[in-house]
């Protein structure tokens, strides 16, 4: 055992006066390692990223509600089935409510109407067009997904009275009442006055498509009253008891709206029941599949670094056959050799996996000051990884030559000129 | 060269137990279509504190007869006991083992490493055998001071002259206290004043009660062995003492 120790020190101890000796060449031999490293990590990095930005817009939606809505969220092909399909009414979020009431077992709690469109706002003088403006149930406050930064969503009273009360987004009430409270402030909708009652947290931007904090929610009184609900952006958002069982609660749910619009059997659905995990769902094998290729076409580059390490390894094994043979006759075993080699290989791998890994570091700190929202992160685990994947390299590229080093024939290895 | 050594004055030492027996012993190569027979059938004893000379005329299989006694190749045929270790039938790492601590190996190109001071060259052997640290900077030192070189232990090989490298290469062979030392045409690459040195080293090492195994064409070289061992065409011409 303690042979092991003082060879692998040895090795090592070679390994360093070997890089040292032939600084250019192990350093060019570095460098296929550095890109590979740097490629992978950044590719790696930039995966996890998109996949954390896409968790975060998805719970966004709310991780256990139900969407009804006319359209699918995943792109159709026959759209001509969809097209005729009705909006969803009001009526229909208080049919389901019913329903859902006098069924004890019910996977789903209870439903909520919304509907939105394009709007603006002013106050004092700002003014913020373009922003979503929803109206709803005060039942929304339950599948909320965002925080209040301050105040509150309207209550049921105010819902049902059609009080003129408003929430804003993060974005909007920076906008208007920037440095101060926004709270109990009176703002101009539709010419009409509503008062603030509440601001909703910093939510960020779904998918980096639209933004969830340029928003403002109205009872939908309200917002019948000066929006209307005609062929409007309208949706039903139903609650979930278990988000374990997001599939069996989209079946209820699909039946039960089925109920609801009188479909006769064996008809088509005349809307469609969507959600965020079963989104997720339908975009996990594409997002694993882009993940993959990328992972691929970046690991070549690592591969082409192990090739240099590879033939540099096959290089030193030739120039110091005849030490090899030296070696042997001194009493190096097989394993010895292999492990002296397999260690010098590793050595140059690492050290690229090292350099390669300070400049990824750099890469992200320069990331990070130019586009603070994209999600990189410097971790721990990617330090890791990459490291193991530096020796992984190194054993796995080293490996051959060492292997033929280590099985010369010392007769044959001291006669090397 | 022609290093005239003090050859009157020497006295032969009584040899101890075998170290060495080969009996029948034969290899072949094969050298594309052709077999070559390197050894025909050699038999041979080695005793403790013998001073053994193998001359021969190139392709006299005297290279090949060094490297089984070195135990850096096994032969074809033929029975090798090594201290009463059939060494004929072993594998490439035991082979290593028994090299590691039985013999010690003088090349005539000295075959140090040029990176490693003078010290950390004579250490390899102790390495390989598993000496800890401590044990085997003083045991490498020591045995440096033995050769006369303790004032260059932290000298590069490239900042040694062409003795001293091979007083170092000594110093290697014999760290281990090895059974034997077998020595490669050790004065080959040296002038022959140095030459001169070295074998007075051998000398000096057979009177302390080692074993020395002396591969050589040269007869000045040869005479400075007690027995010597004539090859030709694989077989043992003759095997006699030197004078």
């Amino acid at each position: 055992m303690t042979r092991i120790i003082y060879e692998f020190t040895e090795s090592i101890r070679i390994a360093m006066a070997q890089i040292r000796a032939n600084k250019m060449r192990s350093a060019l031999t570095a460098l296929g390692v550095i890109i590979g490293i740097v490629a992978v990590t950044l590719m790696g990095t930039a995966i996890s990223g998109i996949n954390v930005g896409f968790d975060r817009s998805l719970a966004m939606l709310g991780e256990d509600v139900l969407y009804v809505n006319k359209w699918p969220w995943t792109p159709v092909d026959d759209w001509w089935n969809y097209a005729n399909r009705p909006f969803q009414r009001p009526e229909d979020a208080v049919k389901l409510n019913r329903i859902i009431a006098a069924l004890p077992d019910s996977q789903l709690e209870f439903a909520v109407f919304s509907a939105g469109r394009m709007g603006s706002i002013k106050s004092a003088g700002n003014s913020v067009s373009g922003v979503y403006t929803m109206g709803t149930g005060a039942a929304y406050g339950r599948i909320l997904a965002a925080d209040f930064a301050e105040g509150r969503l309207f209550n049921e009273t105010e819902d049902e009275s059609g009080r003129q009360v408003v929430v804003l987004g993060y974005d909007v009430a920076q906008a208007l009442f920037p440095g101060r409270s926004a709270l109990g402030a009176t703002v101009s909708i539709q010419g009409q006055p509503f008062q603030v009652v509440g601001v909703l947290a910093r939510q960020g931007s779904f998918l980096g498509l639209f933004s969830f904090d340029n928003q403002m929610v109205m009872p939908m009184g309200a917002y019948r009253k000066y929006f209307g609900i005609r062929d409007d952006n309208t949706d039903i958002r139903v609650k979930v008891k278990d988000k374990t069982r997001l599939d069996e609660a989209r079946e209820e749910l699909t039946g039960l709206m089925r109920r609801v619009r009188g479909q006769y059997p064996g008809t088509r659905d005349s809307f469609s029941v969507n959600g965020g995990a079963l989104f997720k769902e339908k975009l996990d094998p594409i997002k694993r599949g882009i993940a993959l290729a990328g992972l691929f076409v970046t690991g070549l580059s690592l591969f082409v670094g192990a090739i240099g390490i590879m033939n540099i390894t096959f290089v030193s094994v030739r120039e110091r056959t005849k030490e090899i043979g030296t070696r042997k006759a001194l009493g190096a075993r097989r394993f010895t050799i292999l492990l002296q080699f397999l260690i010098e290989a590793v050595s140059i791998c690492v050290l690229g996996g090292v350099v390669g890994l300070g400049l990824t570091y750099a890469l992200f700190e320069a990331v990070k000051s130019t586009m603070p929202s994209f999600p990189v992160a410097f971790s721990v685990i990617l330090v890791l990884v990459s490291m193991g994947v530096s020796v992984l390299t190194g054993i796995l590229s080293g490996f051959v030559p060492a292997w033929g080093a280590s099985r010369l024939d010392p007769v044959v290895a001291l006669r090397y000129e | 060269m022609s290093p005239t050594a003090p050859v009157e004055s020497r006295q032969v030492r009584p040899v101890g137990p075998l170290v060495i027996a080969i009996e029948g012993v034969t290899k072949l190569y094969q050298m594309g279509e052709e077999t070559i027979h390197a050894l025909r059938g050699v038999s041979l004893e080695i005793r403790r504190n013998e001073y053994l000379a193998i001359m021969g005329p190139s392709g006299s299989g005297k290279s090949t007869l060094m490297n089984m006694l070195g135990c850096l190749d096994t032969p074809t045929a033929g029975r090798y006991e090594f201290n009463g270790q059939d060494v004929a039938g072993m594998v490439d790492d035991e082979l290593a083992e028994i090299r590691n601590k039985e013999i010690g190996f003088v090349f005539q190109t000295f075959n140090l490493l040029p990176r490693s001071d003078a010290l950390r060259n004579v250490e390899l052997p102790l390495i390989y055998g598993g000496v800890p640290a401590h044990e085997r900077h003083e045991r490498a030192r020591q045995t440096l001071i033995d050769v006369g070189l303790g004032n260059r232990i932290h000298h590069k090989p490239n900042e040694l002259s062409g003795g001293q490298r091979q007083r170092v290469a000594v110093a290697r062979a014999l760290v281990n206290r090895p059974s034997i030392i077998l020595a490669d045409e050790p004065t080959g690459n040296l002038d022959s004043k140095t030459g001169v040195e070295i074998l007075a080293l051998f000398d000096d090492l057979y009177e302390k009660g080692n074993t020395l195994i002396v591969v050589t064409h040269e007869e000045a070289v040869a005479r400075h062995a007690r027995r010597i061992i004539r090859l030709h065409d694989g077989l043992i011409e003759s095997d006699g003492p030197a004078f």
